[in-house]
């Protein structure tokens, strides 16, 4: 290992004199194998999906907020689905399955994970680049295929898939039963699997990468809790992926070749289909193994941005650093054994309902540990209101909010009455929605200077772009946790059909113009973002006096991260404000932090870091 | 109520935007320093402070929904487990919202009160083990306790015991409606398949079983006060689920098995009209309509039907379509012997193919 990384060195030093000579413009900025332009690429294609997904959420909140009014920006987006400017019902289930997609896998997975975990692993272990670039560039590329597969589906003729981002068959199993369940689902499916082949190399490319390339000193338990949270986030992900190609692979057996893996009993169409002994249950089991770790996909590198974040931004080192990693562990592993309580009602046996409900309550434990950590950090800290900092308050804040209606979801008796209705939507918006996009924002303004070579994003931008969406966000979905509890079912295309909920009508109003808002607030984000990349002021090397390794590198990009040796790693991440042993300074005086690499003091109390 | 709340909203969000400025304007002087995007302590102090105002919002916009919107919870339970329901939801909520309201309190004060100043040391304090015992340990109790008292629940719902004289109904979910099949004096349900369906046979009752001759099929659900109901569930094309949130009660509806749910109902239709709940809920609704329906006047279009009369519902809850949204059926809860004379109307299953012969 040594010897290999001395040639390594050596390679770099006759490299940066003449780097540009060596790549083109392909080979720098499309093709490229550099973990940091590839951790570029997954941003700005999580960027993009995340605005269509996010425009397509306030096309239909319009329509629940004012059903079957015209609108022009109907007739413009959805054209001959919105005849006279009145949405269609068909193109409503599209635009909350769509909406669900995009934003669960390609902005909150790709988006985040794929961003963070490639652009941070490397520089934090203090490695070179990932174990595998070609795999990592295939990565990024499958990525981008399945997105624009996914977007083609948009523009299908008979509409894109409609069955819900969970598409339980038969309805998406069966050509005729709608519209869209026709090329847009094959194409909707098609996406996913290559989605999924993308997801597991870069996996496999990030687990193999954490425990094979960390620097000298660099052992697991000096990990910042980032690295942490991708490298488990990576192993559910391998764990759970090839459980949703596995049913997507034999929903499309169901779907082309007459296969009745899902499928028993059905007539449909004035016909009885010739499919038996299949069970639309089993696709939830499978779709659900996949699709509650997921959750966790999503939310657990949010919750290693925002550790590393408070703990930087606090001045003070994360509490419980250990009990972090431990919940972090058991998170993953209660994530893989709770699947079924999105079944509780499926038809599934009441006393696997009992056995799930116990599991759904235990992962309740690790989360409780992991929001009062993150408050005891805060405690008698120096805090510094970065907007980076600002968003991952946020994030504990909506996660404990979220989190909380968990305890009542996961419940199996409880379910029963709130089930699918718009308290589940508030709280899985709240819980992973919002909490982990507000990880995803918190790791773009730390990590911005990393990325853009030294520029740094407008701070006061930020800070409207944070408290606008923290309100908003409350705003939206609060109040939609008690027009769930008035039994107002999900993914109705209008609420005014009957009389029933008429009364409800105000408060889909409000959260409409607040959502509204709150996206509005977005653009802030997206002209802050652009502007910064190009105009962006350049700040220090270190702009936050943080620990971790990513910071000693220079500003300028070149392969290979050090222009020297790699550093060696002498202590944890968080030794922010330690004192020397007589208490009089800082171990290094005047300065409230003490870089990973720097050795042990003379004057310093060890710890077991 | 609702336009005062959007008027909180949007002063907050002016003050928001006013604080923004400012600080934008005294930041603005000193661009030339490296650090210039980096928070100093002018930026600690302003969002130190927005951070008390969030929390004022954040509990003002708890409390207003509490308040205003509590009042859209379902009416008390109908139905004999759904008491028990209540209770458990009730216990949960208080629960969860005592301890939103204090870690929420605690993040946002420290927040506060800890705001960066130059020169400040924080406090290095990595770990407590007796503390984070302490966090540890009070969940496990609590959620054992809340594991338990929910499973026990759960059990009793789902693992019901078969009164004597339960009723067997069947509910038969097609894309976009519902259907009721009664067991007839045998109280025995036939046997059905897909496969049997035919002209007037549209559920799909095998002609040849005995047990099917009695089966009445129907589009309402007519319910006995006090007798126990067995529903059991069947669908001839993709998912439903049969959910009846005023009996606390909902099961998928799966083509190819059939699923099964029990309840009691307690509280008759006629009985919940008269409800001081429901006649407030139809007044507000008929209010609503009222306002609507010289809106549609000006426009010349017919005026929405009234509603003033409250009935129970069945609602589709698992997408299954285009018109998933307006896929319901009636049910009417009512005593022994409305039920009877009701039912003796109905035709049986034999009836009506005799009749189409």
């Amino acid at each position: 290992m040594s010897a290999h990384s001395n040639a390594l060195d050596h390679a770099h030093d006759d490299h940066d004199a003449h780097h540009d000579h060596h790549q083109t413009f392909i080979s720098k900025y499309i093709f490229s194998t550099d973990h940091k332009m590839i951790s570029k690429q997954y941003l700005i294609t999580g960027l993009i999906m995340g605005i269509i997904g996010i425009a397509m959420s306030i096309l239909f909140r319009l329509q629940l907020a004012w059903p079957n009014e015209s609108f022009t920006v109907f007739e413009i987006f959805l054209g001959k689905w919105a005849p006279e400017g009145v949405m269609d019902p068909s193109i409503y289930l599209s635009l909350v399955t769509i909406h669900g997609t995009i934003m669960v896998f390609f902005v909150l997975t790709a988006g985040l994970s794929g961003t963070f975990s490639n652009l941070l692993i490397p520089l934090q272990i203090g490695a070179r680049d990932m174990a595998s670039g070609f795999l990592n560039m295939v990565s990024y590329w499958l990525f981008f295929l399945s997105a624009v597969i996914m977007c083609c589906s948009l523009f299908v003729e008979s509409g894109p898939a409609a069955a819900g981002w969970t598409i339980y068959p038969p309805l998406s199993a069966l050509p005729n039963s709608i519209s869209s369940a026709g090329t847009g689902m094959t194409l909707w499916l098609f996406s996913m699997a290559i989605f999924i082949a993308s997801s597991l190399l870069g996996s496999l490319n990030y687990v193999v990468t954490v425990i094979n390339m960390r620097t000298k000193g660099m052992s697991m338990t000096r990990l910042p809790l980032t690295i942490w949270a991708f490298f488990v986030t990576a192993i559910i992900g391998i764990v759970s992926f090839p459980v949703l190609l596995s049913a997507a692979l034999l929903l499309i057996m169901d779907r082309s070749f007459g296969t009745s893996f899902f499928l028993s009993d059905i007539y449909i169409g004035g016909e009885v289909l010739h499919n038996s002994g299949g069970s639309p249950v089993l696709f939830e089991h499978l779709f659900w193994f996949l699709g509650h770790p997921e959750v966790y996909i999503v939310l657990l590198p949010a919750l290693g941005i925002s550790s590393e974040v408070i703990a930087t931004n606090a001045r003070k080192p994360i509490f419980g650093y250990r009990a972090m990693i431990a919940s972090i562990l058991a998170i993953a592993f209660l994530s893989t054994i709770v699947w079924g309580h999105h079944m509780f009602i499926s038809g599934m046996n009441p006393f696997l309902g009992s056995v799930f409900t116990f599991t759904t309550l235990l992962i309740a434990i690790p989360s409780a540990v992991k929001a009062f950590n993150y408050i005891t950090t805060l405690w008698k800290g120096n805090l510094q209101f970065n907007p980076a900092m600002l968003f991952s308050i946020g994030l504990v804040s909506t996660f404990i909010t979220g989190g909380l209606t968990g305890i009542i979801l996961g419940d199996s008796t409880l379910d029963i009455n709130v089930h699918d209705t718009y308290f589940v939507v508030a709280h899985f918006h709240l819980v992973m929605g919002i909490s982990a996009l507000y990880g995803l924002f918190a790791g773009v303004y730390h990590w911005f200077p990393k990325m853009f070579e030294g520029k740094m994003m407008n701070k006061n931008l930020g800070y409207v772009h944070f408290w606008v969406t923290a309100i908003g966000s409350y705003a939206v979905f609060f109040p939609m946790h008690f027009i769930g509890m008035a039994g107002l079912p999900r993914r109705y295309y209008s609420n005014t059909a009957f009389p029933y909920f008429d009364d409800l009508a105000d408060v889909n109003v409000m959260i409409t113009i607040a959502a509204i808002v709150t996206a509005a607030a977005q653009l802030v984000f997206l002209y802050n973002f652009i502007i910064s990349i190009f105009y962006g002021k350049t700040g220090e090397k270190n702009p936050w006096k943080s620990n971790t390794l990513e910071w000693t590198t220079e500003h300028k990009h070149i392969h290979g991260n050090w222009a020297g040796e790699i550093p060696s790693v002498y202590r944890w991440p968080y030794d922010y404000s330690k004192l020397n042993e007589d208490e009089t300074d800082y171990v290094l005086a005047g300065q409230d932090y003490v870089p990973q690499t720097v050795p042990l003091q003379p004057n310093e109390e060890e710890m077991n870091h | 109520m609702t336009v005062f709340l959007v008027l909180i909203v949007i002063i907050l969000f002016a003050v928001t935007l006013w604080q923004m400025s400012k600080i934008y304007a005294l930041s603005k002087g000193k661009s030339k320093d490296v650090s210039g995007e980096v928070a100093n302590d002018k930026d600690n102090s302003v969002n130190a402070k927005l951070m008390i105002m969030f929390t004022v919002f954040l509990y003002f916009l708890m409390f207003y929904c509490f308040w205003y919107y509590s009042k859209f919870y379902l009416p008390e339970a109908s139905s004999e487990h759904g008491s028990k329901y209540d209770n458990l939801m009730f216990i949960s909520i208080a629960l969860i919202m005592f301890v939103q309201i204090i870690t929420q309190f605690l993040l946002h004060f420290f927040s506060y009160k800890y705001k960066g100043e130059k020169g400040k040391r924080a406090l290095f304090y990595a770990d407590n083990d007796k503390l984070e015992f302490i966090w540890t340990i009070i969940p496990v109790i609590v959620l054992a306790g809340l594991i338990i008292y929910g499973l026990f629940t759960w059990s009793d719902i789902m693992n019901f015991e078969e009164d004597e004289d339960a009723l067997v109904i069947e509910l038969y979910a097609q894309r976009f409606n519902w259907k009721a099949r009664y067991a007839g004096d045998d109280n025995t349900l036939g046997n059905a398949n897909v496969r049997f369906i035919e002209g007037i046979n549209q559920i799909g009752i095998d002609p040849s079983d005995a047990d099917g001759q009695d089966d009445i099929v129907t589009q309402e659900l007519h319910l006995p006060v006090g007798r126990q109901v067995i529903f059991k569930l069947r669908s001839q094309d993709v998912l439903h689920s049969a959910y009846m949130p005023h009996f606390r009660a909902q099961m998928n509806v799966v083509p190819g098995m059939i699923t099964q749910f029990s309840f009691t109902p307690t509280v008759t239709t006629e009985d919940i009209r008269t409800t001081d709940y429901m006649k407030e809920k139809m007044r507000t609704i008929q209010k609503i309509r009222n306002d609507r329906n010289k809106v549609l006047a000006a426009a010349g279009e017919p005026a929405l039907d009234d509603y003033d009369e409250f009935d129970y519902y069945l609602l589709c809850n698992k997408i299954c379509g285009e018109s998933h949204y307006n896929m319901q059926m009636k049910i009417i809860v009512e005593s022994e012997e409305d039920y009877e004379a009701w039912i003796k109307q109905q035709e049986t299953f034999k009836a009506s193919i005799a009749d189409q012969e």
